[in-house]
């Protein structure tokens, strides 16, 4: 295959940036996404040219750590999968495809395609997690949760924080990433004790750093490589909205 | 250093956990708030050790390459976690998970180590559910277990097909909790890039801040490594991209002992190399072993579609040669096993290098089942088949979708074609029973070290092993050696063996600019794994092992005559990034190949040719090797030094899963 890609180069957050063009042939249908753009950037340091810097881990979708912005889309066409597990199949010979950073004011740009992501873990910190300390646990059979409480709890876990859902956003609102996390610790018996204080300090936090609001487009949802659904949204606002009145 | 002191407590095994645990010297919360503690890594061992030790007062700094903890590479981890809770009632204790453990390991594991990970098993999993881990669960709300290799129980904890991501999660909860309050110091997108030896103690670390390109200097009373493993020295393995030996590899040369490192998990289960550009392989979990059967057409080089093979001329090779265990044996036995067929010419796919791991029976049973609880009379196929697939999905959902999204084959309607990849390495920086390196004040954790998991690791175990080194073993084994350290103030950054370990290290950093050769990292890298993955990968033999090590110095020396690599010093440039972790592989290689060279026998991972029993399986030679070989770095060579292995719970026996 034949492809030509337009890629946004940006020295550092400082620097103003653009698009580069760049053709790449003799691209195998086989490869992922990203073993392209290992290629692209041989080349390109073969050629003495600076390579295009990218963030990426496991390659197997569940790090989190890739983050780019195809055609328009964060983490490319296909629903449910991250840049790292799509293939160059999912694209024809001769497409030109756009490639650009996650672009929000809370995830500036470190360079090239890499943003600073740090403002997720700041927003965990402020209270994304249960209270106990190493050795303070009970058995774990005493505490029994209904089967169906655990599956949601671990369907909102599945967030690989990777993103996504903000870039996607017309206002880069964390919404879905934050009530992901509310949504798992409100639905155990385990993260009830702590409910109150875990939504209003995580929502302080969200809005802290500078995050936009939710308009309840649910592009974060359709655009979710972990199909996190908006429920959890939902679910976070009574959570938050009965914090309030108590 | 000649002798190594592993300093196993005295007494029966039972007591020496429990024992020692209560006469280990504590420090008091007054003077943990002045003692510093520097952690390398944030997977399940660093995260939980950071989290631990902040929450019992030290002071600690957490360091990793990538954007956040929540990345490390546990993050990964697929199929479960194992614990000796007895819940499901078929005859697990603390004993048989020890002695599952100790066998799988080919008898070259320490007994007094595997006792004590055997008895934290437990712990860990009541730990990680009081924070909220979502594990699997049935009906009535208690937990739900499954199997995996080499064990008949059902020991294994879960969460989907995404446990490791779920315990990490949870680790990494706790360990916000502490950064929030200031406990830990996070320092993300960091990389070590050297130790700090004062008067024979680890006083500290270099690390690079990758952004900026700075480097800084950071002291601490004590430094833990639990940077991982080092499958990445084979190019293609299921680690991350950017899993690396750098941390334990510079405390190496800085005079940490490393331990066997020839002992490499090869999994059995894995997708299938496709082509030249691939950058990294991707594990199917072994967990899939409990409801898929391994096969190969008994009909030699057979093009048929795998559905319109009749049964009879399918050959279910695991369950011929291993009718106790089955699909279920170690990883070490399967991997060779589908060597063994696809070397003789049975194998399937293009390449030919890959056997069937097929659903279709077990998503049948699970059919039929499902239609009897819901009290469906006569279900059609196709009823039952949608059942069974809703059965398959809810258990293994996100493996299914990985393997269609690598492939493109739906693994619901044609089997998988699997083939073995490096996995995992047992081997490690060598530590003693508090999980010291030979550097005092300088430990090493989870996969990083070598001790549990002698020369095969179980399924399910790393996770284990990782969470009990951090939450349950160290914050008591450190005590050990802070308890004599509390006299000991901070030691100022710009003292000489700072600022020469520096130094060096931007000594190294400019080398690699100065070069200015012709190939990028990857083209050595990539040579490298082939050199490793041939000569010293599912089987080794003398001569391969001989050619590999004067091959991997003629790269070495082709590496630092000829690379590239772009940028400068004083920015974010992965590129320098991997030309630092290639370069440390391109000597683990020679190290590995010396290890499996040396050991003249096969256990476990580590296959001799020359070393086999008539059937093919691995012939140990207990006499002779039933020790540790711990590598002592001298400059351009190395000296072997052995910790023999002391069985006195356990009968050394030729290991059989038929």
């Amino acid at each position: 295959m034949n492809i030509t890609l337009k890629i946004w180069r940006q020295k550092n957050g400082n620097d103003k940036g653009s698009f580069q063009t760049y053709q790449l042939a003799d691209v195998s249908p086989d490869m992922s996404f990203l073993e392209m753009m290992d290629v692209l950037n041989e080349k390109l340091i073969r050629n003495s040219e600076d390579p295009v810097a990218f963030d990426h881990d496991c390659r197997e979708g569940i790090c989190g750590m890739c983050s780019m912005y195809i055609n328009g889309r964060p983490h490319g066409p296909l629903r449910g999968v991250t840049t790292c597990q799509l293939h160059m199949r999912s694209f024809k010979d001769g497409d030109t495809i756009t490639v650009e950073p996650w672009r929000a004011d809370a995830f500036p740009v470190i360079k090239d395609l890499a943003v600073d992501r740090s403002s997720f873990d700041r927003i965990m910190s402020a209270g994304g997690f249960v209270s106990v300390n190493t050795g303070n646990a009970q058995e774990a059979n005493n505490i029994l949760i209904p089967k169906e409480d655990a599956d949601m709890a671990f369907s909102a876990a599945a967030c690989i924080g990777c993103g996504a859902c903000v870039a996607a956003c017309k206002n880069a609102s964390a919404m879905l990433f934050v009530s992901a996390k509310v949504s798992q610790l409100a639905l155990l018996p385990q993260g009830r004790v702590e409910a109150k204080e875990r939504v209003m300090k995580m929502v302080a936090q969200m809005d802290e750093e500078g995050f936009g609001n939710c308009t309840n487009t649910y592009a974060c949802e359709a655009e979710c490589p972990k199909l996190i659904s908006v429920e959890n949204i939902a679910r976070m606002n009574r959570e938050y909205l009965k914090a309030q009145l108590t | 250093m000649n002798t190594l002191d592993s300093k196993i407590p005295p007494g029966p095994l039972e007591q020496k956990w429990t024992k020692y645990r209560s006469t280990i010297p504590l420090v008091n919360p007054a003077n943990k708030r002045s003692l510093e503690i520097i952690v390398v890594g944030s997977g399940l061992a660093g995260a939980s050790a950071a989290a631990s030790l902040a929450e019992m007062g030290y002071k600690v700094k957490v360091f990793c390459f990538q954007d956040s903890a929540r990345r490390a590479h546990s993050i990964a981890a697929q199929g479960g976690i194992n614990a000796a809770k007895n819940y499901q009632n078929d005859g697990d204790s603390v004993y048989r998970l020890f002695y599952d453990t100790i066998k799988g390991g080919d008898y070259r594991a320490r007994e007094a180590n595997v006792y004590r990970l055997a008895e934290v098993s437990a712990n860990i999993i009541d730990q990680c559910v009081a924070q909220g881990v979502p594990f699997a669960r049935e009906y009535g709300g208690y937990l739900s277990n499954r199997s995996f290799g080499g064990t008949q129980v059902q020991r294994t904890f879960y969460a989907a097909g995404q446990t490791g991501q779920q315990l990490l999660l949870g680790a990494y909860s706790a360990l916000m909790r502490q950064t929030g309050m200031g406990t830990v110091k996070m320092y993300a997108r960091h990389e070590m890039l050297d130790v700090v030896v004062i008067d024979g103690k680890c006083r500290g670390i270099i690390a690079r801040d990758l952004i900026s390109g700075k480097l800084e200097r950071h002291f601490g009373h004590a430094v833990l490594l639990c940077s991982g493993g080092y499958g990445n020295v084979f190019y293609l393995s299921t680690n991350a991209m950017g899993s690396n030996v750098t941390a334990a590899w510079k405390a190496h040369k800085r005079g940490a002992f490393f331990g066997n490192p020839c002992f490499t998990q090869i999994h059995p289960t894995c997708i299938p190399v496709s082509g030249d550009h691939q950058s990294k392989l991707t594990l199917m979990s072994e967990s899939l072993r409990n409801d898929g059967r391994i096969w190969v057409p008994k009909q030699k080089d057979d093009k048929r579609n795998p559905n319109d093979i009749p049964e009879d001329e399918r050959d279910y090779y695991l369950e011929r040669r291993y009718p106790a265990f089955g699909n279920l044996v170690p990883r070490d036995v399967a991997s060779r096993a589908a060597k063994e067929r696809c070397d003789a010419g049975y194998g399937v796919g293009t390449s030919k290098m890959a056997v069937y791991l097929d659903f279709s029976f077990n998503m049948k049973r699970y059919g039929t089942l499902e239609a009897n609880k819901r009290g469906m009379h006569h279900p059609s196929e196709e009823e039952i088949k949608r059942l069974g697939r809703e059965v398959i999905t809810e258990k293994y959902g996100n493996l299914f979708d990985m393997y269609k999204q690598i492939t493109g084959e739906d693994p619901y309607e044609v089997p998988m074609r699997i083939y073995p990849a490096v996995h995992y390495t047992m081997g490690g920086l060598w530590v003693d029973y508090n999980l010291m390196t030979t550097i005092p004040g300088l430990y090493a954790l989870g996969e990083a070290n070598f001790s549990d998991h002698g020369a095969n690791r179980l399924g399910a175990s790393a996770l284990m092993q990782g969470l009990a080194d951090g939450y349950f073993v160290i914050p008591y084994t450190i005590g050990a050696y802070l308890s004599n350290e509390i006299r000991t103030k901070a030691i100022p950054t710009d003292s000489e063996a700072f600022v020469e370990a520096e130094k060096k290290v931007s000594e190294t950093i400019n080398r690699f600019f100065e070069i200015k050769g012709t190939q990028p990292v990857d083209h050595f890298h990539r040579k490298l794994g082939k050199i490793m993955w041939d000569k010293c990968g599912m089987a080794r033999n003398e001569k391969g092992l001989k050619e590999a090590i004067q091959e991997i110095r003629a790269l070495r020396e082709e590496f630092w005559k000829d690379v590239r690599v772009p940028g400068s010093a004083n920015e974010f440039n992965p590129e320098l990034e991997k030309a630092g972790r290639v370069a440390d592989f391109l000597e683990l290689g020679e190290l590995m190949c010396m290890d499996a060279l040396q050991r003249n026998e096969s256990c476990g991972g580590h296959f001799r040719e020359e070393f086999q029993t008539e059937e093919g399986e691995a012939m140990r030679d207990d006499d002779k090797y039933a020790y540790v070989a711990s590598w002592e770095y001298k400059g351009n060579e190395w000296q072997l030094h052995k910790e023999e292995l002391q069985f006195e719970n356990i009968k050394i026996a030729q290991r059989s899963y038929k």
